[in-house]
């Protein structure tokens, strides 16, 4: 079990939970956050299995992507934040209209 | 280094143009409609003669970069990337027509709305032509995101809450097709689609990587029965928004579910998938025009109508076992048509409650009489989606029973027959109300002249597909990309 | 949000029946299996596109391969990426009005830090961007600790004067984005690709977008964080 194979199966693990997580909970900020851990399994996935490289130096590529992937949900997460506030100023509440906002 | 062609210079101009008018319209707040329109206008040019040089000269083939697949990226425009580009541009110019006279008088929506919607557009054209499975990751969230932040533009709660349930759903979606892209690269060794398509094999990966990438794209195509996130959001989104989300963006992923299939995953893939998709498509197809006539408010009902012909286009999945060009033309002119007619009746739709102040069907008060140019394009754009000759819808519908007939899938036939009898019972429906007297009379406002036009304009666009069934395969031809020619190695 | 944040968890949850639980639990079980067995079953030892880089990396302008792949081999996803960070900012614009200056204030601890941290980050920005060529870094890390500088201040209590939340901080938001589509674009001029620097050049250029990028980046981030548009722009 090499070490890049471990950061892929945690990764994945991490992908199942965030899923978990984003079904189960109504509140949206518990939403969000578990899409986020949903995106660090994703990029630990695609980061961690760089490292299978025969020389001692990962794949950068996988890396760059990450970096991408990063930004990009930073920005999401921002825009999810920013909406979940104003859902909550107009409704006065965190939470979907029907619950399951899935 | 390869010397850049016509064509690479014209796919080049058709993402950085609407980016262009983006950035200034965010620094020139005060002139953002004439700098979107003039955007909007340039852009549709581009698209235009982007289209003739690809039929002129074949695929167009970019290496950006210079450095080629697969260090680098690569932008190719075939026949398909060519239709959905005009398809956009169509859609794209009327909606911004029809956008000024929208937003007028309202303080801050026209800076706001024109950068949202021409990053939006940059988005949809970088996509049509990406070659490489994790930009098409990046420009599907670029697309999503600023579809997200158009759909909460009213500021209205049942807008943001319509925003925050489709912005869950799309991030779901696109973790999931990145998981893939991940799985795809790691398993692989490359993220361009044609190496990609030399190199796999039928192994775990690549089933592993089909679930994910199709599970995210199907939720982002909102095909029953993951649509729960379409209705609220198209319907409570500000009209011109509503009609480029419907037309345009739910294309966007289903463009690329398609290309993937074609070039990656089909085959290796057994039947099963296909009659899955099929399935569900078929699903889709009922419960979609079921809801719709049940719905009491316009936009709702044009919403779920968008969930059932999105339906049809995943028919074409099990008919191309046996018969894969006829399948495939038909998807993509029927995306195309409804790309058309649903627009149009969105516009239409947005002057019935300017006019009104309503949306409510059964209150529609004898407007065929003030308003004959924008139920005549509520009709037109009816027509298509019936699928009744001569329009787009019908060609499109035409080919799908062709295929099904001649494989003997009468259950798909049926699907189809039932469907059309839907839709005509929802669209009939709005226009018997639109021509009978209301109970509750209403005070009307004027519609603008710009805004009947644009949805008009649209509708005959979509009936005068028709008539243009010729041209529009044989540029669907254009870079064989529904593997007419077998030429895997 | 004070402590409204303490009402986290709500009775909503509750909403969720145990049934319901159990079932996502399995489905997400499978989910994690499938994944699992498709991850070991990748081979152990792969170069990917790791000779394929180091081949041209002398090519490429800089010596850093992920700054390579990110500014040159694969910079039009990075344009994108620059893109998609303006684009929410713009969304975020539109959805809220960020909240005054008058409801943070710093203590003096607070304040006295910030005085002190906020030059020696701007520092350690700049160097992040210019060791990027060679060693970890960039533009994306500069522009993180830039912009965490800006956090700093907006939790300090401070904003921008009024003279500059108009249209410096337009054209700052803008400059990443606009001064990277220029030379894409600009390069062409010469018969190459989109973004294909000319060789000799290509460090320079790459510099100069890291740059542009890095201050794009770090007020944008600042931007997101304050949570909404200018009171009342020009």
């Amino acid at each position: 079990m090499t070490p890049a194979f471990l950061y892929a199966l945690i990764g994945s693990a991490l992908f199942a939970l965030g899923l978990y997580g984003l079904i189960v909970h109504a509140h949206l900020l518990r939403k969000i956050l578990a899409l986020n851990v949903m995106g660090s399994g994703v990029f630990l996935v695609l980061g961690g299995l760089a490292g299978r490289t025969p020389q001692g130096a990962p794949d950068p590529v996988p890396h760059a992507m990450v970096i991408t992937g990063i930004v990009v949900a930073v920005a999401a997460t921002a825009l999810a934040l920013v909406l979940m506030l104003r859902v909550r100023a107009t409704t006065g509440r965190t939470v979907l209209p029907d619950g399951r906002g899935n | 280094m390869e010397p850049a062609t016509a064509a690479s210079n014209w796919g080049v101009a058709i993402i950085l143009l609407p980016l262009a008018g983006a950035l200034l319209a965010f620094l020139f707040r005060r002139a953002a409609t004439r700098i979107g329109i003039g955007a909007a206008v340039a852009t549709s040019l581009a698209a235009a003669a982007l289209a003739r040089t690809v039929i002129r000269d074949g695929t167009m083939h970019h290496a950006v970069g210079g450095w080629g697949a697969p260090l680098g990226i690569d932008l190719r425009a075939d026949g398909l990337s060519v239709l959905m580009l005009i398809m956009t541009a169509t859609v794209g110019l009327a909606i911004s027509l029809y956008a000024p006279a929208y937003f007028r008088g309202e303080s801050r929506k026209p800076e706001q709305f024109w950068p949202l919607w021409l990053f939006l557009w940059t988005g949809l054209n970088a996509l049509f032509l990406s070659a490489d499975i994790f930009n098409l990751y990046v420009t599907l969230e670029l697309l999503g995101l600023a579809a997200v932040a158009l759909t909460a533009l009213s500021g209205r709660a049942d807008a943001l809450t319509g925003a925050m349930r489709y912005l869950l759903a799309t991030l779901l979606g696109s973790l999931a097709y990145l998981l893939g892209v991940a799985l795809l690269y790691h398993g692989f060794g490359s993220v361009d689609i044609a190496v990609l398509a030399e190199r796999v094999e039928a192994t775990p990966v690549v089933w592993t990587a089909l679930g994910l990438m199709c599970a995210g794209l199907l939720l982002k195509t909102a095909l029953f029965p993951l649509h729960f996130w379409l209705p609220p959001a198209h319907s409570s989104a500000p009209v011109p928004v509503s009609a480029l989300l419907s037309a345009l963006v739910v294309k966007a992923s289903f463009y690329i579910l398609l290309r993937l299939w074609l070039e990656i995953f089909a085959p290796l893939v057994g039947d099963g998938v296909g009659e899955l998709l099929g399935l569900l498509g078929a699903g889709a197809v009922l419960w979609g025009s079921i809801q719709a006539l049940r719905q009491t408010r316009l936009k709702m009902l044009i919403a779920y109508s968008t969930v059932a012909q999105l339906g049809y286009f995943f028919l074409a999945f099990p008919l191309a076992v046996a018969a894969g060009v006829t399948a495939w033309s038909a998807a993509a002119y029927l995306a195309l048509s409804h790309a058309l007619a649903k627009a149009a009746m969105f516009l239409a739709a947005g002057n019935l409650i300017r006019f009104g102040g309503h949306d409510r069907i059964a209150d529609l008060d004898r407007v065929v009489q003030r308003l004959p140019l924008t139920v005549g394009a509520f009709a037109l754009a009816g027509v298509s989606s019936m699928g009744l000759p001569p329009s787009g819808g019908f060609i499109g519908k035409w080919l799908l029973l062709e295929a099904a007939i001649a494989q003997g899938r009468w259950d798909l036939v049926g699907v189809m027959f039932l469907g059309g009898l839907l839709v005509a019972a929802y669209i009939f429906k709005v226009l018997g109300y639109a021509f009978t007297q209301a109970n509750v009379l209403h005070e009307s406002r004027a519609v603008p002249a710009s805004m009947e036009w644009a949805a008009l304009l649209l509708a005959i666009g979509a009936i005068l597909l028709g008539f243009m069934a010729s041209p529009v395969l044989a540029l669907l031809g254009v870079g064989d990309p529904f593997n007419a020619v077998e030429t895997m190695g | 949000m004070s402590n409204k944040t303490a009402k986290l968890k709500t009775d909503e949850d509750e909403r969720f029946a145990p049934f319901l639980r159990l079932l996502t639990a399995l489905l997400v079980s499978g989910v994690a299996a499938g994944l699992a067995y498709a991850v070991l079953s990748l081979p152990h030892v792969a170069t990917g596109l790791n000779d394929a880089v180091g081949d041209r990396l002398a090519l490429s302008g800089v010596d850093h391969p992920v700054t390579a792949v990110l500014l040159n081999f694969r910079g039009y996803d990075t344009l994108l990426e620059m893109v998609v960070l303006l684009l929410v900012l713009v969304g975020v614009w539109s959805l809220s009005v960020a909240p005054s200056e008058h409801e943070a204030e710093a203590g003096a601890v607070l304040d006295y830090l910030v005085r002190f941290l906020v030059p020696l980050m701007i520092l350690i920005a700049a160097y992040l961007l210019w060791v990027g060529a060679h060693a970890p870094g960039g533009a994306f890390q500069a522009g993180a600790v830039m912009s965490a500088a800006g956090v700093l201040l907006v939790l300090s209590g401070r904003r921008l004067p009024g003279s500059l939340a108009g249209w410096p901080l337009r054209l700052t938001l803008v400059a990443g984005v606009a001064v990277f589509t220029a030379v894409a674009a600009g390069v062409m001029s010469t018969g190459a690709s989109l973004l294909e620097y000319p060789s000799q050049w290509a460090g320079v250029l790459i510099l100069l977008i890291e740059a542009t990028a890095t201050l794009s980046i770090g007020a944008t981030l600042a931007a997101l964080f304050l949570g909404g548009r200018p009171e009342d722009g020009p």
